[in-house]
């Protein structure tokens, strides 16, 4: 495989005396949906922040971007870098409709300083249709939005400022069945766009359906790196659990099926 | 008639690769006919956006009551005290409107339009001031005050409710002590001051700044309408354009037809309107007010998205305080004098309950610079009408109060009206 995108070797990261990452190793290359694995606790909330800038890793460990080594510091630095990051929450002004969403922040302008609507409908439009996003009318309330339909508008939004890595922090986890395909369907168009995608899930049925790789984060510490398609449920669970023996595995060797879409909570 | 032209496609951009039409089928077009525009009305309706139409009925209603109550209602010469009346707490409406969108309230406005008040006349009359410099300090102390307001609550987070309270109390103190021993202190009545509310514009000025208005309306509604024509999105033709025009001149011409069979267009009057259609100009036109709309909204949000949250709050409490004092400017100019109690009254409720009438929400991020000139309206209506069937406050009081609950239901039932029509499918 070419080089990754975004390469991380020997991160660690300490709040005072807990040490939540240590000598941790990270990849992500173009066109590639990486799924990061890990009971509650494990790290990965901390290492997406990490990547994100919003907390710094500890020195020792190497951020290197197209092969080159870079430093985040803050989130800026990791925007600038091309790494957006959508957060659970899903940052959303009800009361403003989708354009307006989609450039909060980022308005376009025109002559006198006034707000180019008409500008930022069209790209607005072009971002959405070369995602395949049919909504009718982008002038209404994200309020009045699906479920679905809003967590695609805040992926949207992230992809105006044309990153090449996007990291998702439990996109389906508040979402309908229809929703959620929804959303996996965007996933798949982001990587044949060629963008690398960090997909954190605690749904194993949406990892399996989309993600490449599954990286498994336990205690802080690697605990494996899948290739989904030919590694089994019960393979990754125990990397996530850190036995073989575990609850799960139990059960489906008792019940005979395998148990799908359990949240490991 | 219509424009049916076939849209072309924007110039010069690649990179939308499915030619998807331009116009999603599940979006129900809005034919170019009065039947049309009927249609699409019904089902805005239905949807819970309600505009400004409770108001506009509220309105007429309350007209046709107390014309047939009192024939010298709908006077020119009422009507005309009616627009200087509501210009004074229709500033200070406007500012709590910035408030409201927030999802705040500001509690001191009453006061800072007393403090205002006092410092005007104390400055002018006392101190010899020139009246001009005199009223700029008045405003500049106001905005002073709403910026101190606006720093301890986001800077250090006392809620804005509790931060204002203490302003209602604090600065209305001030303003006793500004005004001393004397109750009252007179304002001279042929200055810059008492010429505010006492300046009329001839006729040939009032129709003037009408159709100048309209046509600016028109043009600059056009203009947009064509560029969105022309990027190939969904646009109003010209006949909507128009037709929506013609909407607009009834109450501004006939406006200032009315206005001109008395003394013409008062000049506290167009103040009040200058302010609201700047006000409005800059909420929904400007990077600012889409920033002041987004914080309203969500806060969290609007600060991921790189806006400065704590600067919005500071300056719209800033300009609230300030449009307070401009209030407090008018009040005084109306009565050619300041007093202890100028601003300390009812001003306060009735600029709030304006704002809300006219169809602000509460809850913060829904509103428009219009509700002050409604809701103004529709108070200073019911004020005037009462006065001429000389009841007095008390039964005033009661009617606003029912006006008002009749609003805040309206605004309550209207968000729920959104919330299970406007779902977008999927």
């Amino acid at each position: 495989m070419s080089t990754p995108v975004l390469e991380l070797s020997g991160i660690s990261k300490t709040f005072g005396a807990v040490r939540a990452l240590s000598d941790v190793d990270f990849q992500v290359g173009e066109g590639e949906v990486v799924a990061l694995l890990g009971d509650n606790g494990a790290g990965k909330s901390t290492l997406v922040k990490v990547i994100s800038g919003a907390h710094p890793a500890d020195s020792g460990g190497v951020i290197t971007w197209d092969g080159k080594p870079v430093s985040i510091g803050t989130p800026a630095d990791a925007q600038r870098l091309g790494i957006a990051t959508i957060y659970q929450d899903l940052a959303l002004c009800d009361n403003l409709d989708i354009v307006g969403n989609l450039f909060l922040g980022n308005e376009k302008l025109h002559f006198p300083g006034t707000l180019d609507e008409v500008e930022m409908e069209s790209r607005a439009r072009e971002l959405l249709d070369s995602l395949s996003v049919r909504i009718p009318n982008l002038r209404v309330p994200v309020a009045s939005l699906s479920g679905g339909q809003r967590q695609i508008i805040a992926i949207a939004r992230s992809l105006l400022g044309q990153p090449r890595v996007v990291m998702l922090d439990e996109p389906t986890a508040a979402l309908g069945v229809a929703q959620t395909a929804q959303v996996l369907d965007l996933i798949e168009r982001l990587r044949d766009k060629g963008l690398g995608v960090l997909l954190i899930s605690h749904n194993m049925a949406d990892v399996r359906a989309v993600a490449d790789r599954a990286m498994v984060l336990r205690l802080g510490r690697n605990a494996g790196d899948f290739p989904i398609a030919d590694t089994s449920y019960e393979e990754i669970v125990a990397a996530i659990t850190g036995a073989a023996d575990n609850p799960v595995s139990r059960r489906s060797e008792r019940t005979g099926a395998s148990a799908l879409a359990t949240e490991d909570k | 008639m219509t424009q049916q032209t076939p849209v072309s496609k924007a110039p010069g951009r690649g990179g939308a690769e499915s030619v998807a039409p331009k116009r999603d089928p599940r979006l129900l077009a809005t034919v170019a006919s009065p039947k049309g525009w009927l249609d699409a009305f019904k089902r805005a309706l239905r949807g819970g956006d309600l505009g400004a139409l409770p108001v506009v009925i509220g309105l007429i209603l309350i007209a046709v009551v107390f014309q047939s109550a009192n024939d010298r209602f709908l006077s020119p010469q009422n009507l005309s005290n009616l627009t200087v009346q509501i210009a004074a707490i229709g500033l200070m409406t406007t500012g709590v409107i910035m408030v409201l969108l927030l999802g705040e309230i500001d509690l001191s406005i009453g006061s800072v339009a007393g403090l205002a008040a006092a410092a005007l006349a104390v400055l002018a009359v006392k101190q010899g001031v020139s009246e001009w410099v005199a009223i700029a300090l008045a405003v500049g102390l106001g905005l002073l005050v709403g910026l101190v307001h606006g720093f301890i609550f986001a800077k250090l987070g006392v809620p804005a409710f509790v931060v204002t309270l203490a302003g209602l109390l604090g600065w209305q103190g001030l303003h006793l002590y500004l005004m001393g021993a004397d109750g009252t202190i007179n304002t001279s009545p042929s200055g810059t001051i008492a010429l505010l509310t006492q300046t009329y514009f001839v006729s040939f000025m009032g129709w003037a700044i009408a159709v100048l208005a309209l046509g600016l309306y028109v043009v600059s509604v056009f203009l947009v309408e064509r560029r969105r024509r022309l990027a190939g999105l969904p646009y109003k033709p010209l006949t909507g354009v128009l037709f929506r025009a013609a909407l607009l001149a009834v109450p501004i011409l006939g406006g200032v037809w009315v206005l001109n069979q008395y003394k013409g267009v008062p000049l506290a009057f167009l103040i009040f309107v200058g302010f609201v259609v700047a006000l409005d100009l800059i909420l929904r036109k400007t990077r600012y007010g889409r920033m002041v709309y987004a914080v309203g909204g969500n806060a969290e949000a609007a600060r991921r998205a790189g806006i400065n949250v704590d600067l919005i709050r500071i300056s719209v409490f800033g300009i609230a305080s300030a449009l307070a004092a401009l209030g407090g400017v008018m009040l005084t100019s109306r009565n050619f004098a300041a007093s202890v109690s100028t601003g300390g009254g009812e001003e306060l409720m009735m600029a709030i309950a304006a704002a809300v009438i006219g169809g602000t929400s509460l809850f913060g991020g829904r509103g428009n610079a219009y509700s002050a000139l409604l809701g103004g309206l529709v108070l200073g209506a019911i004020a005037s009408g009462l006065l001429l069937l000389q009841m007095n406050t008390s039964v005033r009081f009661m009617i606003t109060a029912g006006v008002l609950l009749v609003a805040v239901i309206l605004d309550s039932l209207s968000r729920r009206g959104r919330k299970t029509h406007a779902r977008g499918g999927a």
